[in-house]
């Protein structure tokens, strides 16, 4: 706002009440962190730090529960998705805004009619679809389903508007097929698009648990936050809470890292997913 | 030519059949089950609008969305407040706003399982945090997860810690588009800040706080993990979510054909309410 009316006192309450935010959202993620490194009986407290600190809580849920491996599936799983959603979303958006066809305008309302209908509609009969298909307790109903969304073609075709028809026209000249220019020109002129799409879908997969927990019963296929969430709530943790934290910092720390290196686009990414309307 | 023609609808094709496949058959389907009652296993069964008057006597389910709405009545104008304090702090020129935004947006990068497994340990009776600071400041304990009455109203403070920096950064760009010619013609009629606020950042910030409405609306009734990890939908079933009943219904009972008819009764309620929502915010704008 305007910098000349920012009074000395306005700018110490500011930065108080922001301290204040900071200290809100920071302290439970060091407090935890802190706990699950913690003796177990030193964890109820406010303190930052611990007589000693020692990895034995870590240790335990690594004895506990197939940590490594669901990490595994989780990466797998997320990972494929996303490659995915990025192919099939990019040729939807392309076709969209490209092409002249008979039928896109019915297309792009039935895209925007499957992003308003909420996921308790289709729920049921998906697993059943599951169930039908006997991809219970495979890698296949993680991602299949997932493998579109209507948001990525939107974010797909709001860019691709944006790319001017020449670049399109000249490769097409120069003798190059339609898949070509997509993934060739295209695709490589649309980066930003392509983190925004790339950053929501394996965010929703990574941190998704309703539907893993209702697809896939069987240990070695479950993906982290599924088991996380078994274990802090099944009787495995034994309601030891340095093993449960150490669980959870365990969860948290692949997104954290990530977030931590590529945190503008995960701020911009996320929060054009709120202005679909 | 003919080639050419045909290259948009093979660009497409994976769409559609992946709709076809995943969004309307199952759509088609739910309506289907709504008249049947089936377990996957034996033969489905007609029951006719038999869920749907078991639906009307089901007081878990009615319950289950006065939870929700419960949920929503807190949450909205909590989320609403705090974020538009923090978008109105972040919209000044300090230093270190780039940290701030950061940090408030951790929450919503990092998994609900790990937020509730946190905040389960916060919310604790003897030694959660939150209460030995009350009794720090001699303050009586609150039954967080406990106390039938206090315990949505915990979800909802732990659900607002978790979203608000996205509404923060949403606000932020929203302040960000007010045109500064409004302030200063408000300056020269000798506004105060609360009536600039009021008459205009209030009011080009609306599109935002309607955004906020639908997807707490939404964020609502998609309420599950939080339940299932901290209370089980207890004390005394309330904080009972309706999908945390539909996934009883039909993943632990196999409860196929009512669990879709709660579903589709939901999909009503949830549709009902964001286009009520919408007609109140564009009256008001």
């Amino acid at each position: 706002m305007r910098i000349q009316k920012m009074s000395p006192a306005r700018k110490v309450i500011s930065y108080a009440l922001l301290l204040i935010g900071t200290a809100a959202f920071l302290y439970p993620f060091l407090w935890m962190v802190m706990a699950s490194l913690a003796p177990e009986k030193e964890i109820a407290s406010f303190t930052l730090f611990p007589s000693n600190f020692g990895m034995s809580s870590y240790l335990q849920v690594f004895e506990k529960i197939p940590v490594l491996h669901s990490f595994f599936n989780s990466m797998v799983v997320s990972l494929s998705v996303t490659f995915f959603v990025v192919v099939f979303s990019s040729m939807t958006g392309f076709a969209l805004t490209h092409y002249e066809f008979k039928g896109r305008e019915v297309v792009f309302y039935i895209i925007i009619f499957t992003m308003s209908l909420p996921f308790q509609l289709t729920l049921i009969p998906q697993y059943i679809l599951m169930v039908k298909f006997g991809w219970v307790d495979t890698y296949l109903a993680l991602t299949v389903p997932y493998f579109i969304n209507g948001l990525g073609i939107i974010i797909f075709r709001q860019y691709f508007k944006t790319i001017p028809r020449d670049l399109f026209d000249a490769a097409r000249i120069d003798g190059c097929n339609d898949m070509k220019i997509l993934f060739k020109i295209l695709l490589p002129n649309a980066k930003p698009a392509v983190i925004t799409v790339a950053i929501l879908t394996f965010m929703g997969v990574w941190n998704d648990v309703l539907w893993p927990i209702i697809v896939i019963r069987n240990e070695n296929l479950m993906t982290l936050p599924q088991l996380i969430t078994l274990f802090a709530v099944g009787g495995k943790a034994e309601s030891q809470l340095g093993v449960k934290l150490a669980s959870a910092v365990m969860l948290a720390l692949p997104v954290v890292i990530a977030y931590s290196v590529f945190q503008k686009y995960f701020i911009t990414s996320m929060a054009s997913s709120g202005l679909k309307e | 030519m003919q080639k050419k023609k045909l290259t948009p609808y093979l660009l497409i094709a994976p769409y559609i059949l992946h709709f076809a496949m995943f969004v309307a058959f199952p759509v088609v389907f739910s309506l289907v089950l709504v008249f049947h009652r089936w377990n996957i296993i034996s033969p489905m069964e007609f029951v006719g609008l038999g869920n749907f008057y078991r639906l009307m006597g089901d007081t878990f389910f009615w319950q289950s969305v006065i939870n929700t709405l419960y949920f929503i009545i807190i949450h909205v104008p909590l989320q609403l407040i705090i974020a538009i304090s923090f978008a109105l702090l972040l919209n000044q020129p300090l230093r270190m706003l780039g940290f701030f935004r950061a940090v408030y947006f951790l929450p919503v990068v990092v998994s609900g399982v790990v937020v509730t497994i946190l905040w389960q340990q916060l919310f604790g009776f003897e030694n959660g945090i939150l209460n030995r600071l009350l009794t720090l400041i001699s303050l009586p304990r609150v039954g967080w997860l406990t106390n039938p009455d206090m315990a949505m109203p915990s979800i909802t403070i732990m659900a607002t810690w978790k979203n608000v920096g996205l509404y923060v950064i949403l606000f932020l760009t929203g302040l960000q588009t007010v045109p500064e010619q409004l302030y200063e013609a408000a300056d020269l009629e000798g506004a105060n800040a609360w009536q600039k606020f009021v008459h205009i950042t209030l009011p080009m910030i609306n599109p935002t706080i309607f955004m906020v409405l639908v997807l707490s609306t939404i964020g609502g009734f998609s309420l599950f993990i939080e339940p299932y990890v901290m209370t089980g939908g207890g004390p005394l079933n309330r904080t009972l979510s309706s999908v945390l009943y539909i996934y009883k219904q039909g993943f632990f009972f196999y409860h196929m054909g009512y669990a879709a008819t709660m579903g589709v009764t939901l999909t009503g309620i949830i549709l009902a309410l964001v286009v009520l929502q919408k007609k109140y915010v564009e009256r008001n704008t």
